[in-house]
């Protein structure tokens, strides 16, 4: 198809969503990322069972950490589609795009400036 | 094991307020297996605060560290050559563990990270009930293995009251009846004639209403 996506975007491959822990999410986000999605299979289709389900639950911890800590938790998604939807796959790419570049930069990543200044 | 949950954020927040250099101490045991208080726990809760605090522009040194136990001597005296180095520790541990880094390092503050709820069991990953409350004279062989104590709302000692209804409590529609658990359990036992046995008045002063208790066993000291 040869389909592009927003090159800002750096792609973490890992065996099952189920993988995602609470502290990567929040770790990608003290060393300055400026939003994470997750991108998991459909529900109901995990090979493990329940990974994808459990990464949701991840996502929205995650969502209600940032949110209490001020760099907001909309930074963080969760998504579902399957292998193959590569349009779909674009898409959500361009969305979570669109939606961080409306957030502004990651106020860590302005705080560490200001504090190296 | 004992149950715990983490407090809210801005409650921990409020608790490390003017702090420069604040040490996580995690538990490897109960809080661990109850998700509040272990290793991940302190990363999370760690990582959670030095982002707030990057966030308000304040420069704050947070390192964590997780002791197998926090009600144990030898591994509280862990702390002992970095103590000096924090303003204050945020222990996730049990409210035991939190008074014992307390009376062992006097000039520290230790804030609880947590709140400590109950002795209880896993259900569920998730979901974790009271059954035990420590009341110093066990009586588990007199109902079918089943606490009064602890799964009846009243504490009663001689079968239900008169809120037991279809088998729940009528303080909360999805709680068991602690007796009704009892007598159904007994049924079980082919052993319901215990229920007719009176229970003997309980001496609560081996509970906690004696004050705070202490056990001494000399054979092993």
């Amino acid at each position: 198809m040869r389909l592009q996506y927003p090159s800002s975007i750096r792609i973490i491959c890992l065996p099952c969503t189920g993988k995602v822990d609470l502290i990567h999410l929040l770790r990608s986000f003290e060393k300055g990322a400026d939003g994470v999605y997750v991108v998991g299979c459909m529900e109901g289709s995990c090979q493990f069972t329940s990974g994808n389900l459990r990464a949701r639950k991840r996502v929205e911890q995650a969502r209600a950490l940032l949110n209490a800590v001020g760099i907001g938790g909309d930074r963080v998604q969760m998504y579902n589609l399957s292998s193959s939807e590569a349009p779909r796959f674009v898409e959500i790419a361009e969305e979570m795009t669109r939606n961080i570049l409306a957030l502004g930069p990651n106020p860590i990543k302005i705080a560490r400036k200001k504090a190296a200044a | 094991m004992i149950v715990a949950k983490q407090k809210p954020i801005e409650e921990i927040l409020e608790g490390v307020r003017g702090a420069g250099r604040i040490l996580v101490a995690g538990c490897n045991e109960c809080v661990t297996v109850c998700e509040a208080g272990g290793k991940k726990e302190v990363a999370v809760l760690a990582s959670a605060l030095r982002m707030s605090f990057m966030n308000q522009g304040q420069e704050v040194k947070i390192d964590e560290i997780t002791l197998e136990r926090q009600c144990d001597r030898e591994y509280v005296e862990e702390l002992r050559k970095l103590i000096d180095q924090y303003d204050v520790v945020l222990s996730l541990a049990c409210g035991v563990g939190v008074q014992f880094l307390a009376e062992t390092y006097l000039r520290t503050p230790v804030i609880p990270g947590v709140d400590t709820c109950f002795m209880g069991a896993t259900e569920q990953r998730g979901v974790w009930t009271e059954r035990c409350q420590g009341c110093g004279q066990c009586i588990l062989a007199r109902t079918g293995g089943i606490c009064p104590v602890s799964r009846c709302a009243k504490r009663l000692f001689n079968g239900p009251c008169g809120g037991s209804t279809r088998g729940k409590c009528e303080i909360d529609k999805d709680l068991d009846c602690g007796w009704q658990l009892i007598i159904n359990r007994l049924k079980e036992l082919d052993r319901l004639e215990d229920y007719e046995v009176l229970l003997p008045i309980k001496d609560w002063s081996k509970e906690r209403a004696g004050g705070p208790r202490r056990i001494v066993r000399e054979d092993v000291r």
